[in-house]
Formats: C-alpha cells, sequence, structure tokens
C-alpha cells in the first residue's frame, strides 16, 4: 500500500467492475428486445410487443447507469493512468475515439426514442431505433474489446522516441485477440440478460402474476440462454484459452496453478493454490484435460510457472486461480441448466416443474459473478503488465497525483455508487412489482 | 496536419458547449422558470431527447484528443485530477436526477431530484467557466509536465496558481450566466405557456448581466494576459468569430421583438460559437500556457510524432462526423412540436 499504484488500481478496478454490471445486460438485452420487436412485426404477435416494451424500461434504467458510469471510465485514462496513456495513445486513443465518435452518438440519439418513443413513431421507425440502440451498444463493445486486446496482445504498431505510434491500423482494429474476446465478451453479455429475463419469468410463474409474459419470458430466456452458453464455451471460450496458451502460457500456468511442467497435463476441478509451497492443496483433476484443451494433444507439454522468471508471474496468482475456475466452473453449469430448462420447455412442461423455475429464478446474479470473474481472469491475468510484453502496471499510473488524492477520489465513487446502487434497485424492484401491463407506455 | 485538428477539436467542443449548454443552463433555471409539476415536466420533456447526445460531444472530444494531442491529455488530465472528479460525479447526479425524478410520484422524491438537477447543472456550468479561465490565464506546468493543481492556492494569476482566482471565478460565473440565458433562449422555443414566459422574462435580466459579466472579464484579461488582445484584433479567424457572435447578437435581439423563437436560440448559439472561436484562434497554437515561464508552454505544433495516427483518424472522421451531425438534425426534427408535460 505504499505503492501508489496500489490506490490508482483499486480505483480503477472498483469503477470498472461496478459499470460493467450495467453494458453486460443493456448489450445482451438490446439484442433480446430486437428480436421480440422483429418477431411482432413480422406475425403482430402483441405479447412480444408488450415484452419488448415492458423490457426497454428495464433497459432505460441499466443505460442511465451504464452511462454515467461509464463516463468516468474514459477520464480515468488521463487523470489516473496519465504515464500509460502517453505511452500509448499513439494506438488505443483511435479505438477510443472511434466509440465515442461512432458508437455513443448512435445509441444516445436513439435510446430516447426507444424508451419514450413509440406513440409518437410508427412500428417500423420504432423498430429502427431498437436495431440503432442494439448496433450502437454492441459496437460500443467492440472498440473497447479491441482497446483491451492490444492490451493483451499488442498487434500493429512500433515503438519510436520511446512511445508507441500506429504502424498498421487494419492489423490493430482486427487483432485476431479482439475478433475471440469480443465473441465471447457478447455471448456472455446474452447469457447474462437472457438469465435475467427467464428468472423474471419463473417469478411472475411462481406468484402466479402477467402468467402468459411469463411464458414468453420463459421459452425466449431459456432459448437464447442455451445457444449463447454453448457459444461462450466454444468456438469462443476454447479459442480463447488456445490463444493464451499461445501468447501468455505464463498466464495459463498461473490460471491453473499448475507450477511444473509436462505432457499430460491435467485440468485441476478444485483445490487451493498454495504458491509459497508450489502445490495445489486438496486438488481433484482430471489427466490430459489441460493439454488437449490448450494444444489439441494430451502429448503437448504445458509449462509450469517454474519455467517463467518469478518477475513476469502473475502479480495476484491466488485471485486469477479463483476468477477461472470460479468462470470456467459456472459456464459449464449454464448449460446444463438452460439445456435441460429448454429441453422441458420444448416438452411443454417447464411451467410445471417448479423446483426448475425456483432454480432459473435464483440462477440470475451467477452469469454477473461469472462475467466479472471473466474480466478478472484476463485483467489479473495480463499482470505485471498493463501492455501485455512492453510496458509494465506499476510504471502506468500518473504520477504528480498523490495517494492522498486517489484515495479521496476513491471514497468519493464508494459513497456515490453505493447511493447510485440503492437507486437502481429500488427502480428496478418498482418496475418488476408494477410488471407488464396491457395499456400503452406512460 | 495539427493546425486541422486543432481546429477540428475546436469545432467539436464548440459544439459540445452549444448543445450541452442550454441543458446546464435549462437545468439551472428550472426551479425558477417552472413551478408546478406539471411544468417541471414539461422543461425535462424539452431537454429529454437532446441532454444524453450533447454529453456525448465531450466524450468524443475527449477521445479525439487522445488521437490527436496525447501529450495534451495526458498532461491536463492529471493536473485538473480534483476538478475532473468533481465534474464526474456532477454529470452522474444529474443524469440519474433526471432519469428517476418521474419515476414515482411523490412530492418530496421529485423536489429532492429537482434540486440535485439544478445544483449539478449549475457546478457544471460554473467549473466549465473556471476551466476555461484557467486556460486562458495559464496553469503552473513545468518542463517535466507533470503536477496537479490545487483547488486555490493565493487567489493571484501568477506562478503557482491554483484553480480558483478572481479572474478563473468571474470567467466562471460568466458561463453560468451565459448558459442560463442560452437555456433560457431555448426552453423560450421548446415551450409554451407559463414556463415560456418566465424564460422571455428572465431572459431580459440575464442577457444584460452576461453583456456587463463579459465587460469585466475582457478587462481582466487585459491585465490578466495583455498580449491575447491584441491577437485577437490582428488574426483574420478571430474577426470571424467576432462577426459571428455580433451577428448572433443582432439575431437574438431583433428575434425577440416578435416571437421567432427558434430564430433567437439560434442567435443565442451564434453568440457563443462565435466567442469561443474568437477566442480559440486567439489562443493558438498555444493550449496550456505556463505561468512559470513561456518555456513550459504546451502547444499544438511541438508534440511527438503522431502523425499516422493522426492521417488515419481523418481517413474516418468526417465520416463519423457527418453520422453525428445527421443524428442530431434527426432527433431535433423528431422533436420540432413545442413539448407539453405529456411527453415525457
Amino acid at each position: 500500500m505504499d505503492d501508489p499504484s496500489f490506490w490508482h488500481r483499486l480505483q480503477f478496478g472498483f469503477t470498472i467492475v461496478y459499470h460493467y454490471l450495467f453494458p453486460q445486460l443493456t448489450m445482451g438485452l438490446a439484442l433480446i428486445i430486437v428480436l421480440w420487436k422483429w418477431r411482432a412485426l413480422r406475425t403482430g404477435d402483441q405479447q412480444c410487443d408488450l415484452a419488448a416494451r415492458f423490457w426497454s424500461k428495464i433497459f432505460g434504467v441499466n443505460f442511465v447507469l451504464g452511462v454515467v458510469t461509464g463516463v468516468p471510465m474514459e477520464f480515468q485514462f488521463g487523470t489516473n493512468w496519465a504515464r500509460f496513456s502517453r505511452y500509448s495513445a499513439g494506438v488505443i486513443g483511435q479505438t477510443l475515439a472511434m466509440e465515442g465518435m461512432f458508437a455513443f452518438f448512435l445509441e444516445s440519439a436513439f435510446v430516447a426514442a426507444l424508451v419514450f418513443g413509440e406513440r409518437k413513431l410508427s412500428r417500423g421507425k420504432h423498430f429502427g431505433a431498437a436495431c440503432a440502440v442494439w448496433a450502437g451498444s454492441w459496437l460500443s463493445g467492440y472498440f473497447i474489446v479491441a482497446t483491451n486486446a492490444f492490451m493483451q496482445h499488442p498487434t500493429g504498431h512500433t515503438l519510436l522516441e520511446g512511445v508507441l505510434v500506429l504502424d498498421r491500423p487494419f492489423q490493430f482494429l482486427f487483432n485476431p485477440w479482439a475478433i475471440v474476446e469480443y465473441l465471447h465478451t457478447m455471448m456472455a453479455s446474452v447469457v447474462t440478460a437472457s438469465f435475467v429475463v427467464s428468472a423474471v419469468g419463473a417469478f411472475y410463474f411462481l406468484r402466479g402474476q402477467h402468467q402468459e409474459q411469463a411464458r414468453l419470458y420463459l421459452k425466449w430466456g431459456t432459448r437464447v440462454g442455451l445457444v449463447a452458453s454453448l457459444l461462450v464455451a466454444f468456438p469462443s471460450g476454447d479459442r480463447q484459452a488456445k490463444l493464451v496458451a499461445e501468447f501468455q502460457p505464463v498466464t495459463l500456468a498461473a490460471m491453473e496453478g499448475r507450477f511444473e511442467s509436462g505432457e499430460n497435463a491435467e485440468l485441476t476441478f478444485i483445490g487451493q493454490p498454495n504458491v509459497r509451497e508450489r502445490r495445489i492443496d486438496n486438488a481433484i483433476k482430471a489427466p490430459m484435460v489441460l493439454s488437449v484443451l490448450a494444444y489439441g494433444t494430451p502429448k503437448r507439454s504445458v509449462l509450469g510457472l517454474s519455467q517463467f522468471p518469478v518477475d513476469t508471474w502473475p502479480t495476484n496468482i491466488e485471485l486469477l486461480y479463483y476468477s477461472f475456475h470460479i468462470m470456467a466452473g459456472l459456464g459449464t453449469l449454464f448449460i446444463l441448466l438452460m439445456g435441460i430448462s429448454t429441453w422441458l420447455g420444448f416438452r411443454g412442461v417447464l411451467t410445471q416443474t417448479r423446483s426448475v423455475l425456483w432454480i432459473l429464478m435464483l440462477a440470475f446474479p451467477f452469469p454477473y459473478i461469472a462475467t466479472t470473474a471473466g474480466w478478472m481472469t484476463a485483467e489479473l491475468g495480463r499482470q505485471p503488465w498493463l501492455v501485455y510484453g512492453l510496458f509494465r502496471t506499476a510504471d502506468g499510473y500518473s504520477k504528480s497525483v498523490s495517494s492522498g488524492n486517489t484515495l479521496f477520489t476513491l471514497i468519493g465513487f464508494t459513497g456515490l455508487y453505493f447511493v447510485l446502487g440503492l437507486l437502481f434497485l429500488f427502480l428496478v424492484g418498482r418496475e418488476l412489482a408494477h410488471g407488464p401491463d396491457q395499456e400503452a407506455h406512460g | 496536419m495539427a493546425e486541422l485538428w486543432f481546429a477540428l477539436l475546436g469545432l467539436m467542443l464548440t459544439a459540445y458547449v452549444v448543445l450541452d449548454g442550454f441543458d446546464f443552463g435549462a437545468g439551472t433555471l428550472h426551479l425558477f422558470v417552472a413551478k408546478s409539476d406539471a411544468e417541471r415536466r414539461t422543461v425535462l420533456a424539452a431537454i429529454g431527447p437532446f441532454w444524453d447526445g450533447n454529453e456525448v460531444w465531450l466524450i468524443a472530444t475527449g477521445g479525439v484528443l487522445f488521437v490527436a494531442f496525447p501529450e495534451l491529455l495526458t498532461t491536463a488530465f492529471p493536473a485538473f485530477y480534483l476538478a475532473l472528479h468533481l465534474v464526474l460525479w456532477c454529470f452522474a447526479l444529474r443524469g440519474v436526477a433526471i432519469e428517476v425524478r418521474s419515476h414515482v410520484a411523490d412530492g418530496m422524491w421529485r423536489a429532492l431530484w429537482d434540486t440535485v438537477f439544478a445544483g449539478a447543472s449549475l457546478l457544471l456550468a460554473l467549473l466549465f467557466g473556471v476551466a476555461f479561465g484557467n486556460i486562458v490565464r495559464g496553469v503552473p506546468v513545468d518542463q517535466s509536465r507533470e503536477f496537479t493543481m490545487p483547488f486555490f492556492t493565493d487567489f493571484g494569476t501568477t506562478g503557482q496558481v491554483g484553480l480558483l482566482d478572481y479572474y478563473s471565478l468571474s470567467v466562471g460565473l460568466l458561463s453560468v450566466a451565459l448558459l442560463s440565458a442560452h437555456g433560457a433562449a431555448f426552453l423560450a422555443w421548446r415551450t409554451a405557456g407559463a414556463v415560456r414566459e418566465r424564460c422571455l422574462l428572465l431572459e431580459r435580466k440575464l442577457w444584460p448581466a452576461v453583456a456587463l459579466l463579459f465587460a469585466v472579464v475582457t478587462l481582466e484579461t487585459y491585465f490578466v494576459r495583455p498580449e491575447l488582445l491584441g491577437k485577437l484584433l490582428t488574426r483574420p479567424l478571430s474577426w470571424l468569430g467576432i462577426a459571428l457572435a455580433v451577428s448572433g447578437c443582432v439575431v437574438l435581439v431583433s428575434s425577440r421583438r416578435g416571437t421567432l423563437d427558434g430564430r433567437a436560440f439560434l442567435g443565442s448559439c451564434a453568440l457563443i460559437a462565435g466567442v469561443l472561436s474568437a477566442a480559440g484562434a486567439a489562443l493558438f497554437p498555444v493550449f496550456l500556457r505556463s505561468t512559470l515561464s513561456p518555456a513550459f508552454d504546451l502547444d499544438a505544433l511541438h508534440q511527438p510524432r503522431n502523425s499516422i495516427a493522426m492521417k488515419f483518424a481523418l481517413g474516418w472522421w468526417p465520416f463519423a462526423f457527418m453520422l453525428a451531425v445527421s443524428y442530431f438534425v434527426n432527433v431535433f426534427r423528431a422533436n420540432r412540436a413545442r413539448v407539453s408535460a405529456e411527453d415525457y
């Protein structure tokens, strides 16, 4: 804690984790709303229209929270991480500027039309507004993921007078790491949205309220959720793991708590990493699985941490290990739960299977946990680097900002975000208690 | 290339002040011009489709600054560390206040968020004015370009200055008055009935106050930055800015004789854009003037070599800018009828 970068990291970590609670719902929900509105437009299905209207209100509350907690993220690149920004602006300035110019203008111009404009606009135009908001939010996601992908796996750049400059812009924009990470992130966001939609459906059904809407939420939530959960794991998660194995082998070793190298590498399901003793306590392992997952063959050796200099090890191996295992474990359970629910839905007995409805209702926090753990895996796994292999985290913070100033703003954010969180829960709770009604939106 | 990006950034920043300026002004004034709940809803309905998009101009300007002049961004942002965080928190509270106030039909709830909305809008108008005052007066940037400014030191305008002194506070007050008048002009155009009447009445007091404060700030500038007024009078682009501002005044005053509310608002926009572009042209090429020594000035022409990033951005920026303008035209067209309380 004597290290000033500690407070800068804590503030960025706290504000980014908090911020991403909102966009992960809005990006996924935007897609589901577009699907409902498309169906309503094609078939005149009143229930789909009603569902889109109700969820647009939830979307609106999340959107505003996403905006007001997102603006500080952009600013912190300059205020808290000035030395990193000075080093890398020549490259990542592009994507950050493009996000504002291409994505935020698009979203902000149409979100009011989506949430408040249904009575004024024609059906086609209102559908267009929903599509614009969806496109804007997904574009925004791409630019941020491309920025992160550069930090994970820099490409398209060159060094000039000690700072990064753009050399091959398209190689930077279409970084293979960015494509995989984007698919993984977007599908995870659809998982979050579909779990929330299913949970609300299950809640209404168990309470005997809004039965027809509840059936619709359950049907769409579980089916979209199954497809998205599968896509999160394969191909996107699988490709992501192979990229980590190829370009960040020391990270893979730390994620798995693997200290020694060797072929037929086993995958640890559970156990506690003991970094000082260099082993996993109470480990339950599956032989060969890690070699196969990382390289497609049990014959390939997966390197252990002892193969790498200690100053290139991720700085918090324990937390990285747990983040990865929580993400991967939950991701597997999501496929199982959505698979069973969809199967019951096809057989027409989901609404009679109260135990599954209860699980669906209580399951909605877990995609948020899995997504957060996933981002923690990516960001802790990148340590000790800010730009992988090029620039260390310890060199990135704003030197002139004293720890007293950083702690002051961290306390400020904590207080403000606590209030925002209470407001959010209160407002969404009210919308859910009110429920989707048949009257036009007022 | 650097000159072009200086101008484009100026353009975006001007668009930001003109656009977000009217909703800051509307927020600052709404407790006075809208008394009943229905009237408050009218004010929110008037800015509802715009405020979020207006704010994006600031984010986008920051992004473009990141591409074109990273040295400026990475020097100025830590320098204004606490002030910028105050701005962020005001934005957060203001956005939330606008969003949540009409969700609950309760007098106390709405009174609370109306006050938050007004206070945050006022503080933002003041802070942006103070920031502009700091740009004109200069900041204590030294060779290392790593410094953080305190809120205040000795309230003087030379040497180790703080954020606040008589000059930056005067500019802050001018900003509050100007954006309030601008907001009143916007509301007079967008609303009908009692809100419009009150805005027109208030404008008759606010514009003279703007003129008075403007004269005071000009006089102060003569003492704080004597050479700046000379530049203002010798640079052709500054003349254009001044001409734009003067014609804005003429349009504003002449429109008020009749009921040309839209035209009056345009006049107000032209006035603000004119003042900003005249000032921008006079300040060029210096971004951050050093109050310690002219040798430490941070200017647009002596930046690290960054030409590929600038060139590549020039490839996509015009396209993105046209798209953004088209969205705004679209939103203004879709909301061209005067609003009533039932719309929000």
